[in-house]
């Protein structure tokens, strides 16, 4: 049990951002959420390749051994930039979302407003 | 005691803890993968192919090639949406 | 964020962006023999950017460089990209392929295999594609900063 540790730090990003998802009324604390929950993902991408006592795989001076897994990491690179649009994309329609309604909470952002 | 939606919410985020609790102490353990036939297969053969010394360049731009394709298609979309809610108003 | 900052923070700013830059153009063109590449470096190189505006204001930045000027940059990474992978098409046989492998022109040496020292000439298509990607993430991350931080100018608008 003690070497599954990766797997329960993943869990508690995962657990954390779903609650500043749920339980916060501020649209901004609820983006942060959404980005935890995101960078939990990114690192159970990355704890799947690993292989024990390994090293980069890269050949330029290496000092030889076995090396991780490389499909993964290319794989979280993707994910990553994938976060990073969505991210823009949330920021900028909360900013309309402010200068339309003049608040930011979220239980006050109800009926389409004239 | 709090409203309907309170007690909702936490029944919710109870049964995801549990569930991903359970499923996270019954993985394999850290540091044995699963099946690492296509990944050796890449590694032994990744610098007569490409003739790159780095494994994760070559997969990213040569063996998936077509996922980098559509990742720039995802940054232009966002670049494009962002300026679309900014636009001035040209008076 | 309209007005830049104080006179240390500008001169300070611009004594450390060309080595920013220097080191994020590096990462990007050995993409094939260290760690990095084409996303990694334009991210480096991005923030470097982002300093500048910081410092100075972002009135200054929007007189400098408008954001067609920006979009012209990422259009012209993407269509050199796609125009790459058609290259592999009309050479070889297939949509993504190296067609620079084994030639003695341009990016054509193949190292040997195990660990060897770092030789530039390899790689194939791969440091071109690298440029490719490298400007797209610069232009469109500076582009998208700048636009977010000119926002207080603009009119409220009906989208």
């Amino acid at each position: 049990m003690i070497y599954n540790i990766p797997y329960l730090a993943v869990v508690a990003l995962v657990l954390i951002g779903l609650y500043a998802l749920l339980f916060k009324r501020n649209l901004i604390k609820m983006v942060i959420g959404v980005t935890l929950i995101e960078s939990g993902v990114n690192l159970f991408l990355i704890t799947l390749g690993y292989r024990e006592n390994s090293i980069a795989p890269i050949y330029t001076g290496s000092p030889g051994g076995i090396m991780s897994l490389p499909v993964p990491q290319a794989l979280t690179l993707t994910s990553i930039v994938i976060g990073v649009a969505v991210l823009a994309l949330m920021l900028s329609l909360v900013i309309h979302i402010y200068r339309h309604y003049g608040t930011l909470d979220v239980r006050k952002i109800r009926r389409l407003k004239e | 005691m709090m409203s309907k939606r309170t007690i909702l919410a936490v029944t919710f985020f109870a049964i995801v803890a549990l569930f991903l609790c359970f499923s996270a102490l019954m993985m394999h353990p850290f540091g044995e993968p699963e099946s690492p036939e296509m990944d050796e297969s890449i590694i032994a053969n990744a610098q007569e192919e490409t003739g790159a010394n780095n494994a994760v360049t070559s997969v990213v731009f040569d063996y998936r090639g077509f996922d980098t394709l559509g990742e720039a298609t995802i940054l232009f979309t966002a670049v494009a949406g962002v300026i679309l809610v900014f636009r001035r108003l040209k008076k | 964020m309209s007005e830049g900052m104080s006179k240390i923070v500008k001169t300070i700013a611009s004594a450390a962006f060309p080595f920013i830059m220097i080191y994020g153009l590096y990462v990007i063109a050995h993409g094939h023999l260290t760690p990095g590449g084409g996303f990694q470096g334009g991210a480096i190189v991005a923030s470097a950017l982002a300093m500048i505006l910081v410092a100075f204001g972002s009135i200054w930045t929007m007189g400098k460089i408008k954001e067609k000027q920006l979009s012209l940059f990422e259009s012209l990474g993407a269509i050199s990209f796609i125009l790459l992978a058609f290259l592999g098409l009309g050479f070889g046989t297939v949509f993504f392929k190296n067609f620079l492998v084994d030639n003695n022109f341009l990016f054509g040496m193949v190292p040997e295999t195990g660990s060897t020292f770092a030789n530039f000439n390899t790689g194939g298509v791969l440091p071109l594609m690298n440029f490719a990607v490298g400007l797209k993430v610069i232009a469109g991350l500076f582009a998208i900063v700048l636009v977010m931080a000119y926002a207080i100018h603009t009119k409220e608008e009906k989208l």
